[in-house]
């Protein structure tokens, strides 16, 4: 027997779903266009100046970003610097030490933080140290960046490490062996992959910010030749230069635009390749499960 | 190591309340509600900042959430096995996108494209409600809402998917018995019980809009507003600091009311973040054991 409305059940479900589909295209709608419009507009302004030259001034044509090339990577290192230990530290104490109660605290605060806008961690930043420094510079630059990636790095470590069972960290304990040797040797050994691949992600994240570099590291025309000076980045050039009324410069922030989205296709790419083998995809797939990331 | 996180929430809290002091201690509470941006006279006021950042955010979830639960639905429930996979990667590569790129294609590409053919089109079809009174003149409050949209979609999107996966299957596998539709399944068995996560999804993509800065910066055309017209170029929080903190002196009264926006927009980020985790982890906490 067949109740009356059954067919129009049928159409709204067979209708509810063809909407489902439709969200997930729209989803992918914008990536196909900011893919294709950077791709179509970068590539073509990309030459081997872009790679080697300094900027130009307004009116001369060419030129490129060198500097501000050189200057993401001082600021990922930098950044990395600041963060990696501390996060990959603050990561172990939350999975291996810790009463339950502070830790419920700590990952609560670290998750508070993640949600932190950038652009407030630009101006605490300049108040902490470009005020005192007399100036930004690119140590200000790094240090917020690396402050950024604290929390993000923190928790992904530990989801990796609860990964970790803990019949490894028994044995190696039954037989005699430190805590502290147990974790080195054992737990983050056995972890490794899936902290590098939370460290990668952190580090595209920061890589492409530019709201906290504006009062930071501020930008830089030329060559930085020391921390203490403002440096160059490729979101910061792009920024600026998408922002100016120059024809010439929108090119070159084009190009900008497509090696930074290259660099980000190529963060992601190299993590889904480091993680092929059956337990560090698990690992990834905790990492990428967690709301921060 | 891990009693860093406190020290620099510490850290955040303590340098905006020092900048933001000589701000707060000459306009009070009268700050949050005056219109006043005034730089000449040394008179500031936040409340176009305010509004701008909160109608943006909203106009974002109101385009974004259905957009975003709807490809949840069908990730979870709907797609075939081997697109799952390839659909989650080009969600993540979404979210990948730097802000300021994003902004760079909002202000080149979405931008003229609003102004061109969807504000008119607006205007005429519903043009008698006030959000679409006026005319549009490229940078507005509309584009704000579009492009915030895009960057808040992959976040909801991938926590409602761990939300929806985590419904037993027993639940849906009851409410086939029943004879329901899929459509029927979703609804009733699935998304009413998911309804709590759902709302932390949408609450932690409420916090992420609000304290963007870059994409916004570049598409709201900067200029204080408060009217009902989405037409019109607005303002936000992060976008004046953006546009202004490098201008102000670093001593005084400007700099200062710059600081106090920060604190604002930092006290507003943080209650919604809390609320959002706070749903999200009573939601997740007996759903993260093993399903026998």
């Amino acid at each position: 027997m067949t109740a009356p409305n059954h067919k129009w059940r049928k159409f709204k479900s067979g209708f509810m779903q063809v909407i489902a589909f439709g969200c997930a295209i729209l989803v992918l709608l914008p990536l196909v266009l900011v893919f294709e419009h950077t791709i179509s507009q970068g590539f073509s302004s990309i030459n081997w100046d872009f790679f080697t030259k300094l900027p130009k001034a307004v009116g001369e044509t060419g030129g490129g970003m060198a500097n501000a090339i050189v200057g993401t990577f001082i600021l990922i290192g930098e950044a990395a610097l600041v963060g990696v230990p501390i996060g990959v530290l603050g990561g172990v104490y939350l999975s291996e030490y810790g009463g339950s109660r502070l830790n419920w605290w700590i990952r609560f605060a670290a998750d508070v933080l993640n949600g932190v806008p950038s652009i407030t961690w630009g101006i605490v930043v300049y108040a902490l140290l470009v005020v005192p420094m007399h100036g930004p510079s690119a140590l200000a630059g790094g240090i917020v960046l690396g402050m950024m990636m604290v929390p993000l790095i923190m928790r992904t470590t530990e989801e990796v490490l609860q990964l970790v069972p803990g019949g490894y960290r028994e044995a190696s304990l039954a037989l005699g062996i430190t805590k502290w040797q147990t974790i080195v040797q054992i737990v983050l050994r056995t972890a490794l992959k899936g902290i590098v691949t939370g460290v990668l992600l952190a580090v595209a994240r920061v890589a492409g910010e530019t709201a906290p570099l504006l009062f930071t590291a501020f930008g830089n025309l030329g060559w930085t030749h020391s921390l203490k000076e403002p440096v160059a980045a490729m979101p910061l050039v792009i920024f600026n230069y998408a922002i100016s009324p120059y024809e010439d410069w929108h090119r070159v922030a084009w190009a900008g635009a497509f090696v930074l989205l290259m660099l980000m296709l190529t963060i992601n790419i190299s993590v889904r390749f480091l993680t092929r083998d059956r337990f560090s995809r698990i690992q990834a797939e905790v990492i990428k499960r967690h709301p921060n990331n | 190591m891990a009693l860093a996180v406190f020290v620099l929430i510490g850290l955040i809290g303590y340098e905006l309340a020092k900048g933001a002091r000589a701000s707060m201690h000459q306009f009070g509470w009268h700050f949050l509600v005056s219109t006043d941006w005034d730089p000449v006279n040394d008179v500031y006021g936040a409340l176009p900042y305010i509004f701008g950042t909160l109608v943006s955010s909203i106009l974002a979830l109101i385009i974004a959430v259905p957009i975003s639960v709807g490809t949840a639905v069908y990730l979870t429930e709907l797609a075939p096995h081997w697109l799952r996979q390839p659909l989650i990667m080009f969600i993540e590569l979404l979210a990948a996108i730097p802000s300021v790129i994003l902004g760079f294609w909002g202000f080149f590409v979405m931008v003229p494209w609003l102004h061109k053919y969807l504000a008119p089109s607006l205007e005429k079809t519903l043009g008698f409600l006030p959000f679409f009174k006026g005319h549009n003149y490229g940078p507005c409050m509309l584009a704000a809402g579009v492009i915030l949209a895009i960057m808040i979609v992959p976040i909801i999107t991938s926590v409602s998917r761990e939300i929806l996966r985590s419904v037993p299957g027993l639940q849906r596998e009851a409410a086939y018995a029943l004879g329901a539709t899929r459509w029927e399944v979703t609804r009733i068995a699935v998304l009413s019980y998911a309804k709590k996560g759902i709302f932390g999804a949408i609450i932690l993509g409420l916090g992420r809009a609000l304290g963007e800065t870059m994409a916004v910066t570049m598409v709201i055309g900067n200029s204080p507003y408060i009217g009902s017209s989405l037409f019109k170029p607005a303002q936000t929080l992060a976008s004046i600091i953006a546009n202004e903190f490098n201008e102000a002196p670093p001593v005084g009264l400007y700099v200062s009311a710059l600081f106090e926006l920060g604190l604002v927009l930092l006290g507003v980020t943080v209650l919604v973040n809390i609320f959002a985790q706070l749903l999200l982890k009573t939601f997740a906490g007996p759903s993260v054991k093993p399903q026998p």
